[in-house]
């Protein structure tokens, strides 16, 4: 068996009106959690939906675990579980039933199907609820019980579109600590989120893409690291200094700084962090009076609005 | 973490998916019986009101009006029901729940063949209370149970090769209430331009025409002939042949584009 969980070639997916995908080429490790991070509309779920066999590719090439997707689907399908970005169980059906039906869907049989549920259960910690209506359920029930539908047989690779969009922080936490289990496990997951942090805490590895395209890929420090300007902030205590600081700042190392909307940061960035102490001398001599300063690497988000703008 | 699957692709899977989503279906049915209204409520009044509404004016009287409105009501109760194969289909689809059915390591067809096997289960039911409701307002069928029995067997064949016509309409359609109205229109033509509720030589000679050739004629007449009088006639004949014949048009091209849709 190879080594990879994922590999695509330049796949694309063509709608009537749109290329959603347009040639992405990923590799995913084994064992790995792969982050697909980008914003509404970028393709993210069209990619997953063509991994999970869902929607054709129109062109290139998808291959999970070696088995290529537009040609052994079927063997494809037992590989992979997928929760999908909306709740994909039967609303009118109880927790168990559900479990039940997706485990015999899958292959087992009625009483196999049964153990393994209550298994899930169990785990995910629904055992009260499991003959419960789904409609019953908060949405982080929910969530949780669309997940373990995905686990059923245990599939080695896990796909999770936005698996906690629409979640409160608590419920949210409670998500992220069940999938590292699954990753510890030994699964591979690949997940799409629009939540940078999410990606920051999740993924071992991560793609940024926008408009079906990849705009940048790695570790979430290596992606950080690309910005590679440490970010100096300084707030000031009167607004009216703030200008004047400004220009100093120009002066001095030939820098544009950033005000801040409410004009009293100013934000410099800095290749070198040598000049700070210089910065801050020179200021406080002209009378700038500094209220607080700090330094700081760009965060996720910085790095993903440099890289979609 | 290892894979528990080794899933075989075969004829015998095949017909285990096909039975779990049968029984989906029913798991549905049995945590929210409204949804068999239209199978038991209906019938039974539609039953009455049609009984002592009409029997006077059309049979001189209820009990001799019940020969010819229980067939009736029962083959256009059935007819109902079958449409529901169509909604339901379209309520699947807009939901997130045919995304994982398609994701799963079963045959693609078994969620559109799992529907309509386990509308099987609304016809019995739906033969059940119109009958039922019949027996009680006085109706005797001569023939007896046994004939009976072959009689609504045949018809519950009849509701299986349409509903196929509703699935097609449901995988075309945008909203399930879009189906809902497609499908009352075309009960309702078909049922009333049929001998289902009255005699075929009440009327005008051009609807004669259209009736006599409406397959829900043949389908009453052949179940008036089996309950009554214990007969295969040709009208049974027709009705099944007509039924594999719909069957063998339509399943295909259902299939066809149920299978480019998912």
């Amino acid at each position: 068996m190879t080594e990879l969980a994922v590999s695509t070639k330049k796949i694309v997916k063509e709608f009537p009106n749109k290329r959603a995908v347009d040639g992405i080429s990923l590799d995913i490790k084994k064992g790995e959690i792969f982050g697909i991070l980008g914003p509404n509309g970028a393709g993210k779920t069209t990619f997953l939906r063509m991994l999970a066999t869902i929607t054709k590719v129109s062109k290139g090439k998808a291959m999970i675990f070696g088995k290529d997707v537009a040609k052994d689907a079927r063997k494809v399908r037992s590989l992979i579980g997928l929760t999908g970005q909306y709740a994909t169980i039967d609303e009118e059906l109880t927790a168990m039933e559900n479990l039940k039906l997706f485990g015999q869907l899958n292959g087992l049989s009625a009483s196999q199907s049964k153990a393994r549920a209550l298994e899930l259960l169990n785990q995910f910690s629904l055992t009260e609820a499991k003959d419960r209506p789904i409609r019953e359920f908060s949405g982080g029930m929910r969530r949780r019980l669309d997940l373990s539908v995905s686990l059923i047989v245990k599939p080695p690779l896990i796909f999770l579109d936005e698996p906690t969009t629409g979640l409160d922080p608590r419920t949210r936490g409670e998500m992220w600590e069940v999938i590292r289990n699954l990753a510890s496990n030994g699964a591979t997951i690949l997940l799409t989120t629009q939540y940078l942090e999410e990606a920051d805490q999740l993924a071992d590895r991560l793609a940024i893409i926008n408009h079906g395209r990849i705009i940048s890929q790695g570790t979430p420090n290596e992606l950080k690291s690309l910005l590679s300007d440490t970010h100096f902030e300084i707030n000031l205590e009167h607004m009216r200094d703030a200008e004047r600081a400004k220009g100093l700042i120009k002066a001095e190392i030939g820098q544009e700084a950033m005000i801040s909307p409410e004009g009293t940061q100013l934000t410099v960035k800095l290749a070198d962090t040598k000049v700070m102490t210089r910065l801050l001398v020179d200021l406080t001599q002209q009378d700038i009076e500094i209220k607080e300063f700090s330094v700081r690497k760009p965060t996720l988000d910085e790095v993903f609005l440099e890289l979609t703008k | 973490m290892k894979s528990m699957i080794s899933k075989q692709n075969n004829l015998k899977s095949a017909l285990y998916d096909i039975v779990v989503m049968a029984k989906r279906n029913i798991l549905k049915i049995k945590h929210n019986p409204d949804k068999l209204i239209d199978v038991t409520v209906i019938p039974i009044f539609f039953m009455i009101v049609f009984s002592y509404l009409f029997g006077g004016a059309i049979a001189g009287g209820v009990q001799g009006y019940l020969p010819i409105i229980v067939p009736g009501i029962l083959i256009q109760t059935l007819v109902m029901s079958s449409s529901a194969t169509g909604t339901q289909l379209r309520e699947d689809l807009d939901t997130g729940v045919f995304d994982r059915f398609k994701s799963l390591p079963i045959v693609r067809i078994a969620p559109l063949a799992g529907l309509v096997t386990s509308d099987i289960l609304r016809y019995v039911v739906a033969a059940f209370f119109s009958i039922g409701t019949g027996f009680i307002l006085g109706w005797r069928p001569e023939a007896g149970v046994g004939w009976l029995i072959v009689a609504s067997l045949l018809a519950i064949f009849g509701a299986c090769a349409i509903s196929w016509v509703f699935a097609l309409i449901g995988l075309l359609s945008k909203s399930a209430a879009t189906i809902s109205s497609i499908s009352t229109m075309v009960t309702m033509m078909m049922s009333f331009l049929s001998n289902a509720f009255v005699p075929i030589d009440t009327l005008p000679h051009f609807l004669q025409i259209v009736a006599e050739h409406n397959p829900i004629t043949y389908l009453v007449t052949a179940f008036k002939d089996l309950a009554n009088h214990g007969e295969f006639t040709s009208s049974a004949s027709m009705t099944i042949f007509i039924g594999i014949i719909l069957v063998m048009i339509v399943a295909p091209i259902t299939v066809k584009i149920y299978s480019r849709k998912i």
